[in-house]
């Protein structure tokens, strides 16, 4: 088998190592807003490992801490995570197989199917969704340890703009994909759906209603189909 | 230390999440591994994938809870988004996204 390095190259590499440090931040300030709102240590840090979704777990501890019960924090947890659905009927090529694969299933998150997406080939496509995944595994509950021993030290992480990073970070990923007219049409359509909905419905469930505007792209290949 | 919410309900209600990520996981690659889709059903699972990514971008850049996440995140992420689209390398991207959100913010602008 060859190493991630040959398969993936330099650049992309990079890429996913300064995703894993801007996970591994933004866990800082997931583990310092746990602590001071009440948890011990040791809970960010164990949930960032097992639950492996970062903002199901903002939301989850944010939930708790403003003391809301358990049963509605793991509803809201699940309702934002259902994404991993559809996510999971997208990239089935790339978990691995036998044991890999459990694990390969865990690995599932937004940024490694946005680096599987972004990559040509399927070797390329399932090097980029492990480094990420497994980078992300390391970065996020060692970010939650180090917040959570820091504190209210580090729980402003707004202050350096790293809310802004994620977003970004995903939107350069797709942008390539948009180059499809059809694509583009739906995944605008359905960003529109999103946001109209994000006053009215609890989170999550705006993201997963944006898959809506399918039939938009759907119409419009058939349309080329008949051409 | 231990918080003003009970410990172990909140415990098993992280385990209870863990376990519900875990299937919800699972549950796609399994759906395809038993049941083999047509073509053109295959390219809109792969649209979906980008769909929901944008969508995600889109609710991630301009809100927060219910509302308006404010004016700083929001220009953050377009500048980063306009770099890309220029074909910036993406360590500039990223670095500029959240410098221009810790900019606006240092200069008062939420």
């Amino acid at each position: 088998m060859r190493t991630l390095w040959e398969t993936l190259g330099k650049g992309p590499l990079r890429d996913i190592a300064l995703v894993c440090m801007a996970v591994g931040v933004i866990g800082l300030s997931y583990g310092a807003i746990a602590v001071t709102s009440g948890f011990p240590w040791w809970f960010p840090v164990l949930m960032g490992a097992l639950v492996l979704a970062a903002s199901s777990e903002f939301l989850f501890v944010g939930i708790i801490a403003a003391g809301g019960s358990p049963i509605a924090a793991l509803l809201a947890g699940l309702l934002v995570n259902a994404r991993h659905l559809p996510f999971g009927l997208a990239v089935p090529d790339v978990l691995g197989r036998g044991w890999r694969r459990l694990l390969g299933t865990h690995l599932m998150n937004d940024e490694t199917v946005v680096f599987a997406i972004a990559q040509e080939g399927l070797a390329r496509k399932r090097a980029a969704y492990w480094a990420c995944g497994l980078g992300i595994l390391a970065c996020w509950p060692v970010g939650a340890a180090l917040g959570a021993l820091l504190g209210s030290v580090v729980r402003d992480t707004d202050a350096l703009g790293l809310d802004a990073m994620f977003p970004a970070v995903i939107l350069a990923l797709i942008l390539p994909a948009m180059k499809d007219r059809a694509l583009r049409r739906t995944a605008l359509a359905g960003s529109v759906i999103a946001l109209a909905l994000t006053a009215f419905l609890p989170a999550g469930l705006p993201v997963l209603v944006a898959l809506a505007a399918l039939p938009l792209f759907r119409v419009k290949s058939l349309e080329g189909a008949a051409r | 230390m231990s918080g003003p919410f009970p410990l172990l309900p909140t415990l098993a209600a992280m385990f209870a999440l863990a376990a519900g990520t875990f299937l919800l996981r699972l549950s796609g690659p399994a759906l395809r591994a038993k049941v083999t889709f047509p073509k053109q059903v295959e390219k809109l699972l792969e649209v979906s994938a980008v769909v929901l990514l944008a969508a995600l971008t889109a609710t991630a850049a301009l809100t927060e809870g219910d509302g308006f996440a404010g004016a700083a995140r929001a220009i953050g992420v377009l500048v980063g988004g306009v770099l890309a689209w220029r074909r910036a390398p993406f360590l500039v991207v990223v670095l500029a996204a959240a410098g221009a959100a810790a900019l606006l913010r240092l200069a008062g602008i939420p």
